[in-house]
């Protein structure tokens, strides 16, 4: 059973357990995981635990299957760490963090938007609703409406097709050429760049707009084709 | 027989899902079905007040899941309807005391011998809710024309999306149109438009199912009532009949506009 311990690796962090996965596929992992805190459940009574599992890409329903099989055993899921998109979205989309207080050292080879007309984009093709929290590290281009409780974090643009009423923050390391454009443009919360905060009363017009820092403070201004060429 | 597992459910309390529950169940016994409601607010039981059955109550679900009884004995049937029954929450137990797996495998259980299944949700996001939807082959949510009901059910919405519960359908409870109309109400639009997802029913606002439950007689039963008649309109929805939307309000032609908004999606 020597082989079923490496292929899970466990180790405490500040705020819980770490879990680390290897290569083997999901299914033995899993199951190591289980048979693991099954062995040692006072150790694990009442964990919080972090799933850092690397490259893998984890769909839905494994996730959802994995959270309540730990929940049945009294373990808390709370963060799934991961070098793909794709299941850090899911990961977000479940309520899970994909952060935890330690970076990860692969964070500082990520990619970093410097030239704001090009990078990696995170396509969302659905309706992004309350208590989701989109972060990304390049653009977000959202095909649906942003409810109010939503929240999206970008370094680099946001550009939503549909409406937007929930919280963004564009360039969010700092980035002052970051822009938010949506079809109707209602945020609760709006911030572009470092600290250009403004509240929102605004209702929506029913033309596109766009948010871009001038002179130091946030202004929305109706969006019109060509104008994009002086940012 | 395989039955339809059907989860009522809203993310903020007090909407009136357990009503609901009570309500759609009740029409569809009346109409022949046979129903089995589940309780899953375990710590905080009502569906049993709700429908006038507290006082019969020997075994709970907790007792079935636990192995102390069989699931027949913990079914409690209706005072009217010789085909509705209820399996009541425990009220000493909190929601630990159930897993999704649990309920997965109850549901499993009385499948063959039933036509619906109706579970009462929990308020909230959390255990009791995951074990509620788990078992689920569809999701109704029921909202208040209220912002923080809508935010909370567009919450549920977006949960039940993430985990690919596909047919989730919409009730809006407690609508009053002559508030609406004064503009200090949110319309069935207004709801509908934020959530974007199918309508299956609104039910007016109406003394009569404050008084109902509090008699333990839900309003589906009283042939007059308003309430009474958009609840029976849910049940034939929920069967697949094509029914017309209730005009709540002539004047403003709220009825067309809203069957136009239902038949969007």
């Amino acid at each position: 059973m020597d082989d079923l311990a490496s292929l899970v690796q466990i180790k405490g962090l500040r705020d819980g357990l770490l879990v680390s996965l290897s290569d083997a596929p999901w299914e033995e992992q899993r199951a190591a995981l289980l048979s693991q805190i099954d062995e040692k459940q006072s150790f694990f009574q009442g964990a919080r635990l972090a799933l850092d599992v690397g490259t893998q890409i984890l769909r839905v329903n494994e996730m959802v299957e994995l959270r309540d099989h730990l929940s049945e055993r009294n373990v808390s899921l709370w963060a799934v760490v991961s070098e793909s998109p794709t299941t850090e979205k899911t990961a977000q989309l479940l309520g899970l963090a994909t952060r935890i207080s330690k970076p990860r050292p692969e964070e500082a080879h990520r990619f970093e938007v410097q030239d704001l007309g090009e990078g990696t984009a995170l396509f969302l093709n659905k309706t992004i609703r309350s208590g989701a929290r989109i972060e990304f590290s390049g653009h977000v281009v959202v095909l649906g409406d942003v409810n109010p409780g939503a929240e999206i974090i970008a370094e680099g643009n946001i550009i939503i097709w549909g409406r937007l009423r929930g919280a963004v923050h564009a360039g969010s390391k700092g980035n002052e050429a970051a822009v938010v454009c949506a079809l109707d443009f209602a945020p609760i919360r709006l911030q572009v760049g470092p600290d250009a905060m403004i509240t929102s009363n605004k209702k929506e017009t029913g033309k596109p707009e766009m948010a871009f820092i001038r002179d130091e403070r946030v202004v929305i201004e109706p969006w019109q084709a060509g104008q994009q060429e002086n940012l | 027989m395989t039955a339809q597992v059907i989860t009522i459910s809203s993310g903020k309390g007090g909407v009136g899902k357990t009503t609901t529950v009570a309500n759609i169940a009740v029409a569809l016994a009346s109409d022949g079905a046979k129903v089995v409601c589940i309780d899953g607010d375990i710590g905080l039981r009502n569906l049993d007040v709700v429908m006038g059955l507290e006082n019969r109550i020997v075994y709970d679900i907790v007792d079935v899941i636990e192995g102390r009884c069989k699931l027949r004995q913990a079914m409690i049937r209706d005072k009217h309807l010789s085909e509705l029954y209820l399996i009541p929450a425990a009220q000493t137990r909190d929601k630990n005391s159930v897993s999704p797996s649990d309920m997965n495998r109850l549901c499993d259980e009385l499948r063959p011998d039933v036509d619906f299944i109706l579970i009462d949700s929990p308020a909230g996001i959390e255990r009791g809710f995951r074990n509620a939807i788990a078992p689920a082959d569809r999701v109704l949510v029921v909202t208040n024309p209220e912002v923080s009901a809508v935010r909370d059910a567009d919450r549920v919405v977006g949960i039940l999306e993430a985990e690919e519960k596909r047919q989730t359908a919409l009730i809006i409870n407690r609508l009053n149109p002559a508030l609406v109309k004064q503009h200090d109400m949110l319309s069935a639009e207004d709801v509908l438009d934020l959530l974007g997802i199918r309508l299956i029913g609104i039910v007016p606002e109406d003394e009569g199912v404050i008084v109902g439950s509090n008699r333990g007689v839900p309003v589906a039963q009283d042939g007059k009532s308003r309430a009474g008649q958009a609840f029976r309109n849910i049940a034939k929805r929920i069967r697949g009949e094509d029914v017309a939307f209730m005009d709540l309000d002539k004047q403003s032609g709220l009825w067309n506009r809203i069957q136009k908004m239902a038949g969007r999606k």
